[in-house]
């Protein structure tokens, strides 16, 4: 059995309180015991405590997939794009360089590519995926568009996002506060990242929204020493 | 003489902590479980729900429980990993006694000897010093069934009044205020109740790191249009995305409440209709917030005075509201008073006793809520009962078959317990699960206390930092190797199920209070066969209490996934038994009954109204000033829990937050020249400690932060203050004056030590 294809994968970036316990769940998956393929990073620790979990976006026209020379990166019919196949991957890093999210990884040890496959272990046989099942604050939410209306009506999912001239579409979707949604085709990834230097993960609210008010307007200002 | 039997690093060497991770079966991705077990999280007070696999008598690993109503599959990194402190190279599984010619400091001896040895003890210090000269110290982790029974075995067995529990240092601020304004101490809503309401105040609760699940109903709230304020000197994960933050210097908690109160008031923003019909006590209340203008409160308590406002303005005119606290506003030496301050908030406004309006305090550990019922607590007996109270005795002493004025009166707090022992009062201890040595404030008292006992035994799974100074210690039971009942967050009963056998010697911990009663000669009442039948009379001892669970059953707890407290047996009204009393989710509903007001009203008070109490602010002990200008606060970090007993020896949990480090501004820093991952020295009035710097612009530039899961050299309670609140005797572990400098690097009995230790 395979994915159930209206099941889909939510990252609300606003709700994650960096608490890694999507980390610690994806090390217990039966693909890829004892490591995980969630990364969760801090965009800028010592302003915000603002973290963002980064898991494959399983893009419908993978650019890892396009570049491997190899052949070793499949798409399966669900959408899903796979880890590196074990007999093909020569482990040369092409699909780490490319993808513009930053999320292939290879091992070094294993000498191969691994990254998140949406615990095909589990999502093949009707489970949800680890982490989306476990994330406290539901930052990761794994069911079906409907669903994400009616419990989410303040925020909107998005699936393409912009990165200079590349648009790419996903079957990952994030989650923006509903007013910045359907402002252009697209979240412009490369251009939220020129404001925040250094950061690997897509910027998702305006300044002045919602999302980031309590730093952005530093609430200690009046506050002498 | 109970002092450390050798170095401390050969205890170290041999005992631990030392870190288990994934390997062998637990790597393995072909092994299959024999079973699943539904049981709960060992750790905080949100007890999520969660299924253990088991194969060959171990925990191999786990899977989401997602019917579970409460949390719903999710889980925090330390539910996620908790399964691997089962068999963990640590865990103790023979008797111990004290050697100081055994290289590690203990030897094995066989369990009966252990406990003959510790019977022997205890009853030759009573023999010369009388029964009060031993005292007990219980944990708020364990079972009910078994919190029951310790209160049972001190009282009962060895006659002594001096019993208290680590609950002290957690809930007992909120559960005094509780009981002052509304005559019970429960949260009075379930969390759904968040989801709908339109504001939500959160006061000094850094609920993504101590109650991660509450998050999701926090977000949930706010996606249903709820307005989040936020109370805290920090800007916790969940503050970021708030509406309001309100950053409070610590300590200063109750005049904030006063000044909000008091514009409620000019504004003419409370509920004057319930205030007049349903409580007693506002004008008193109104007279004292009088002084307290926006301009004083914002100078006391270092909120702008437009933050005041807004707060007042969405708090006064919102139609429904949800307010919770947790031990930032608690664990102070003004803590009742802080939390009292918040009732008047929620009465004032009138919302409370309906769906969609609430008020919550957040339980700390495990079974805090439980564990404080039923009997464990100084001055307590089970159901809730007051241990001054002639009626409450005579019931209770019925129960228990003895003759009332065999029963002992009231004892001292946790704390004011070692100033007994300090004393030379107390001169035996026994204790159970509780770290007092760690997570107890100035802990160098502590030590120095322990030292002195003539006697002390320790019942344990892992050899924790006080049990180092056992004369005997007894291998007692992990979570996951007994079952019993506890009562979460929400006042929701819930049952632990049995998922492995103890390994080699080890008992469950109910045992070994009742082998240790058979050896004392005293094993009337002691002679259960199982927890159920430790619940069967707890249910009857509470019967007719506040804490009334006599209508709980283990199988109506597996049947609704948890029954809310009270649950009756018999209808409080009429007399007449009732087969299937629901369970109560929600307190305080117009028309509802209660044994305290028979039908005069939703509170439990005789006239069945609740208490507005003067919530006066006083400035901490020990406040920031002169020498020591900064203040310094303390709590927890996600990946660990309390004292870290077993959070230290789980690796990946160690491994994302290995060590404590010191969170301050980045102005502060500079200041002091001091940059990010830089060693820093901080100290108090009472000791000093040097850690690395975390410089980050999310607390108050004049507040440092140090997480308390640490022991010996890495534990900031060693710096923290005695300082207790009045009423509650909570320490003030959430302020005291500090100062900061840059250090050269860390001192050579931090560098040498593993980060867990
Ligand atoms: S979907 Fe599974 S494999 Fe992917 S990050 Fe989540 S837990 Fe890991
Ligand atoms: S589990 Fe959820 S909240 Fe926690 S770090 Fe991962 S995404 Fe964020
Ligand atoms: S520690 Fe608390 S929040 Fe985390 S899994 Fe356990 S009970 Fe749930």
């Amino acid at each position: 059995m395979a994915k159930p294809d209206h099941l889909q994968f939510f990252i609300d970036p606003g709700r994650c309180i960096g608490c890694q316990a999507c980390v610690q769940a994806c090390t217990e998956c039966d693909t890829h015991r004892g490591t995980s393929m969630i990364h969760l990073e801090f965009i800028e620790r010592g302003r915000s405590v603002q973290t963002v979990p980064v898991v494959c976006m399983h893009c419908e026209q993978p650019t890892c997939a396009e570049v491997c020379p190899a052949d070793a990166i499949k798409r399966t019919g669900d959408g899903i794009v796979q880890s590196a196949r074990k007999p093909r991957c020569i482990a040369c890093g092409n699909c780490v360089l490319a993808c513009p999210f930053g999320v292939p990884e290879v091992y070094e040890d294993r000498q191969i590519m691994m990254k998140c496959d949406m615990c095909y272990d589990r999502t093949s046989v009707g489970k949800k995926p680890m982490c989306a099942t476990v994330c406290p604050s539901q930052a990761l939410f794994f069911g079906t568009l409907e669903q994400i209306e009616q419990l989410r009506p303040r925020s909107a999912p998005l699936n393409r996002f912009r990165f200079g001239a590349q648009t790419i579409t996903t079957r990952v979707h994030i989650m923006i506060p509903r007013g910045d949604a359907g402002r252009g085709d697209g979240l412009d990834v490369s251009g939220a990242l020129q404001k925040h230097p250094g950061s690997r993960a897509p910027r998702t609210s305006q300044p002045g929204t919602v999302a980031d008010r309590a730093v952005e307007q530093d609430p200690f200002e009046e506050i002498s020493l | 003489m109970a002092t450390v039997p050798v170095d401390d690093r050969q205890i170290i060497r041999r005992y631990g902590p030392h870190l288990s991770s994934m390997a062998g079966v637990r790597l393995s991705t072909s092994v299959e479980p024999e079973r699943l077990v539904k049981t709960h999280c060992c750790f905080c007070g949100q007890q999520c729900g969660l299924q253990l696999k088991v194969r060959d008598n171990q925990v191999i690993g786990f899977e989401p429980w997602e019917e579970f109503p409460f949390n719903r599959g999710m889980l925090c990194p330390k539910g996620i990993k908790r399964y691997l402190q089962g068999s963990h190279p640590d865990r103790l599984t023979t008797a111990l006694r004290r050697d100081p010619a055994d290289p590690h400091g203990f030897r094995a001896v066989p369990y009966e000897e252990g406990v003959r040895a510790t019977a022997e003890a205890l009853a030759r210090i009573q023999q010369s010093h009388g029964p009060a000269a031993v005292g007990v110290l219980g944990g708020a982790s364990l079972t009910t069934e078994k919190t029951y029974l310790l209160g049972k075995f001190a009282r009962v067995c060895l006659q002594t009044p001096f019993i208290d529990y680590n609950g002290r240092l957690c809930m007992v601020s909120a559960g005094a205020a509780n009981k002052k304004a509304f005559g019970i101490d429960r949260t009075t809503n379930p969390w759904s109740d968040m989801v709908g309401t339109e504001v939500i105040w959160v006061a000094g609760s850094n609920v993504a790191e101590c109650s991660p699940i509450t998050t999701n109903y926090l977000w949930q709230a706010r996606e249903q249009g709820a307005r989040l304020i936020m109370q805290d000197p920090r800007i916790t994960p969940a503050a970021r995305t708030c509406d309001l933050y309100l950053p409070v210097k610590p300590g200063r908690d109750a005049a904030l409440f006063a000044g909000v109160l008091a514009l409620m008031i000019e504004n003419g923003w409370v509920d004057e209709e319930f205030i007049a019909t349903r409580t007693v006590g506002f004008d008193q209340v109104a007279a004292y917030c009088r002084d307290w203008t926006p301009a004083r409160t914002a100078e006391v308590t270092g909120v702008p005075e437009r933050s005041i406002r807004q707060a007042a303005e969405w708090w006064g005119q919102a139609r429904s509201s949800f307010l919770f606290h947790a031990r930032g506003i608690e664990h102070h030496s003004n803590g009742v008073q802080n939390a009292l301050g918040t009732i008047n908030l929620v009465l004032a406004s009138g919302r409370i006793g309906k769906p969609k309006c609430g008020y919550g305090t957040i339980v700390g550990q495990g079974n805090g809520q439980g564990g404080r019922e039923h009997g464990q607590k100084a001055d307590q007996l089970p159901g809730w009962r007051d241990i001054a109270n002639p009626e409450h005795r005579r019931h209770i002493a019925g129960v228990w078959g003895i003759d009332e004025k065999d029963l002992p009166g009231p004892g001292v707090d946790a704390y004011e317990l070692f100033r007994k022992i300090d004393a030379g009062e107390i001169r035996g201890l026994i204790s159970i699960c509780f770290n007092p040595k760690v997570s107890l404030p100035d802990s160098g008292f502590i030590t120095r206390c322990l030292e002195k006992l003539d006697f002390y035994a320790a019942i344990d799974f892992f050899l924790n930092d006080t049990a180092w100074h056992a004369d005997v210690v007894l291998p007692g039971s992990l979570h996951e190797e007994d079952e019993g009942t506890v009562t979460q967050v929400e006042g929701r009963v819930i049952k632990i199920n049995k998922a492995v056998e103890c390994p080699g010697e080890a008992r469950e911990d109910w045992r070994v209070l009742q082998d240790l009663a058979a050896a004392l000669g005293r094993p009337h009442g002691f002679t259960f066969r199982n927890p159920r039948e430790i619940f069967e009379e707890l249910r009857r001892a509470s019967k007719g209490g506040v804490a009334d669970y006599s209508g709980i059953t283990y199988e109506k707890i597996e049947r609704q996934m948890g029954v809310f407290w009270p649950c009756y047996s018999e209808d409080p009204e009429t007399g007449q038994s009732v087969a299937d009393h629901p369970g109560t989710p929600r307190l305080f509903e117009p028309g509802s009954f209660n044994p305290v007001a028979r039908g005069a009203g939703p509170f439990y008070f005789p006239d069945g109204k609740a208490r507005f109490n003067v919530a006066e602010y006083r400035p901490p002990v020990d406040d920031a000033g002169g020498d020591y200008p900064i203040y310094l606060t303390t709590g927890r970090v996600v990946s660990q829990f309390l004292s870290g007993t077993q959070t230290r020896r789980i690796g990946p949990l160690v491994d994302q937050y290995p060590e404590p480090r010191l969170e301050i501004h980045p102005r502060l820093a500079e200041k002091l020249g001091i940059r990010d991952g830089d060693w820093a020295t901080v100290e108090t009035r009472r000791a000093s400690m040097t850690l690395r710097a975390l410089v980050a612009a999310t607390i108050r530039p004049d507040t440092v932060f140090v997480p308390y899961h640490w022991p010996g050299p890495k534990s900031v309670n060693r710096l923290t203050v005695a300082a207790q609140d009045p009423i509650s005797k909570i320490p003030q572990y959430k302020v005291c004056g500090c100062r900061v400098r840059r250090a050269e690097g860390p001192p050579s009995e931090i560098a040498g030590l593993e980060p867990q230790q």
